[in-house]
């Protein structure tokens, strides 16, 4: 529940990729084959989206929950600022797109993160002997067993300020006092790196294992340089790679809200960290929170139609 | 081994897959680390330079065209690299389409090519940078055999017409023959022959370069004597036949190499054979034959109107034309 922009915006994918299938005989059997693909779109990704639409313009029930009576409060709530008491004259509400300028930043930095470790890790992986690969794979993902929730508080453990990373450097003389990491931007930058980072890497291995590494030697021969030949060559030519990535990555550290919660206080407040919030106790405001849903659906849909589209003119050139 | 190019020819490497041909090559542009020895271009040692900063350029194999540029990106590649300004870069591009017959198709992706094109843009990719040197690495390989004999013609074209050294490597005898002015027969990392096609062909001076280039019947032979750059040789049935001396070969057990189509049906030929089998090919005539020793023996014919075709199990006897026993170095 605290999570709902995360299946929605996932979801999206599904029907575009399905769509494609085509039936060449047995038509009689189409039908009855298509049914579970349906009832899985159909159980969890149109009803859940369509609840949490609907739940957005409901009107909001005090100790959680929600009356049936329509109304736009919610998205008034999320744009329109009138004063303390609502007598003052509409105006820009910032505070929440302050939120959701910061969670968007915040999710590109992480993303950039990644691709800036998750490249050369990739491309480490993919250019080992084939026999090796599957154990660097293994290794990666092996930090990826233990939950999530798990792996965010250990993190908050070795960053505090007399946890093991600031204890060593102490010791060490490295540093004279704690680094202080924990509580800001950097350790939410942490926390999504390490959280998301397999997301980017996979989708680039692959990339790059595709990649036929005699177009780099075709391009020394006509006498690029190195860096010419990662910019022109090998860059092109695994970009689907790269954009899955940060797409799989920036779309879930928008809508995260563990590490910014465990990790980044109060201060450093996010989308998902806002929309946890409507969900909880009897602080609450169910239809608030579900139009906070919908505006970061929204808002992921038009970045991945966007990509889509400049991905088409890509190939259509 | 040692192996002197000349400027301006058209030089093929040739062998069988594994023979170190294609090593030799990727020495010689860069991808591979000499470990010993010395390459130099025009007298200049080039060994330590990195494949970008060596005068030569390479048609490979797959061609290994950008996926992502089109056909004219893709020839402007290199003179973009070498940092020739756009407007020059663009007219060479065009002169090198125009001379590979594609300068329609300079828009297109090389996805969007046949197997023939590709070729074509790859060959001009690799000569529009002005390279002294052009190494091609088995570029006809994949293409079907229409193609491939059209293409002989023109690389031949190409290569006269642009006067830059072709290094062209193939295990394709007839390919090698056909448009070599010098070709290097290799084997096992070593190279067996290097001569003119005529050269390698008529005057192998080893089994291996006589049995690889075309077929040729490999004979045992007893060297009686050589003098004055001759040698006596008994063939097994005792035919004694005079044949040009090899260097190196004294008197001694020996093999020659008789080629085929050099055989003719003479009732006063040199050796005795019995017909085995008639292979018709069109135009020519296979006859499997047996010596008197029980060896096989190939004749070719050609299959003109006056050839008495032999039934198999006939007893002929062949006549060796002047010249076609070889003497071989082992």
């Amino acid at each position: 529940m605290a999570g709902a922009g995360q299946p929605g915006a996932a979801g999206g994918a599904g029907p575009a990729s399905g769509s494609g299938a085509e039936a060449v005989g047995y038509r009689r059997l189409v039908v009855p084959l298509l049914v579970p693909a349906w009832a899985v779109v159909g159980l969890f990704m149109v009803l859940p989206v369509a609840l949490m639409v609907v739940y957005s313009f409901l009107t909001r029930e005090f100790r959680g929950g929600v009356t049936w009576e329509f109304t736009l409060a919610a998205y008034d709530q999320f744009f329109v600022n009138r004063g303390l008491f609502g007598d003052e004259p509409p105006r820009l509400e910032w505070t929440y797109i302050t939120i959701f300028w910061r969670s968007i930043w915040q999710a590109a930095l992480a993303t950039l993160l990644c691709l800036a470790i998750g490249f050369p890790t990739a491309w480490f992986i993919a250019t080992r002997p084939r026999a090796s690969r599957g154990v660097w794979l293994f290794l990666i993902t092996i930090p990826y067993w233990v939950n999530l929730l798990i792996r965010t508080v250990s993190l908050r453990f070795i960053l505090r300020d007399n946890g093991p990373l600031n204890e060593a450097l102490l010791a060490l003389g490295v540093i004279s006092k704690p680094l202080g990491i924990i509580n800001t931007d950097l350790a939410v930058q942490l926390g999504l790196f390490y959280s998301y980072l397999p997301f980017m890497v996979l989708p680039i291995y692959a990339a790059v294992e595709r990649y036929d590494h005699r177009l780099s030697e075709a391009a020394a021969d006509l006498h690029a340089g190195r860096w010419t030949i990662l910019r022109e060559i090998v860059i092109p030519a695994i970009r689907p790679g790269i954009v899955a990535g940060c797409i799989l990555v920036f779309v879930p550290c928008l809508g995260a809200f563990l590490a910014p919660d465990l990790l980044g206080g109060a201060r450093n407040f996010m989308i998902g960290s806002l929309i946890d919030e409507q969900f909880r106790g009897s602080q609450g405001n169910w239809p608030f929170g579900a139009a906070c849903a919908v505006i970061l659906m929204t808002m992921v849909l038009a970045v991945l139609i966007a990509q889509a589209r400049a991905a088409l003119r890509g190939a259509g050139r | 081994m040692t192996l002197d190019i000349a400027d301006r020819a058209f030089f093929t490497l040739l062998g069988p897959s594994g023979c170190g041909k294609t090593t030799l090559l990727r020495l010689i542009a860069g991808f591979e680390d000499l470990t010993a020895g010395e390459i130099a271009l025009f007298g200049q040692p080039i060994a330590g330079l990195p494949p970008d900063r060596r005068p030569v350029n390479t048609v490979f194999q797959n061609y290994a065209l950008f996926p992502h540029m089109t056909v004219a990106q893709n020839v402007e590649f290199g003179l973009r690299m070498k940092g020739v300004p756009e407007p020059q870069r663009r007219a060479r591009a065009v002169r090198m389409l125009e001379m590979v017959h594609l300068a329609d198709l300079a828009g297109r992706l090389p996805a969007e090519l046949s197997g023939g094109q590709q070729q074509r843009v790859a060959l001009a990719r690799a000569l529009a940078p002005g390279p002294r040197v052009l190494l091609l690495d088995e570029p006809l390989s994949a293409l079907d055999l229409k193609l491939r004999q059209a293409m002989r013609v023109e690389l031949k074209a190409i290569q006269e017409e642009t006067g830059i050294t072709f290094v062209f490597v193939t295990h394709d005898q007839e390919e090698a023959l056909s448009m070599s002015d010098s070709i290097a027969v290799m084997s096992a990392g070593r190279i067996q022959q290097v001569g003119t096609p005529r050269e390698i062909y008529e005057a192998p001076v080893n089994r291996f370069v006589a049995d690889f280039i075309g077929e040729t019947n490999l004979v045992p032979a007893e060297v009686e004597r050589v003098e004055c750059g001759t040698a006596r040789v008994v063939l097994p049935g005792g035919t004694a036949l005079a044949c040009p001396a090899a260097p190196g070969v004294g008197p001694g057990a020996h093999h020659v190499s008789i080629r085929p189509e050099r055989v003719t049906l003479s009732p006063a030929g040199e050796l005795a054979a019995t017909v085995e089998r008639v292979v018709y090919l069109g135009s020519d005539l296979q006859l499997m034959t047996r010596l008197a020793d029980g060896a096989p023996f190939a004749v070719r014919l050609q299959n003109a109107a006056r050839v008495a075709v032999p039934a198999p199990g006939a007893a002929v006897r062949l006549h060796l034309e002047e010249g076609a026993v070889r003497l071989l170095a082992d």
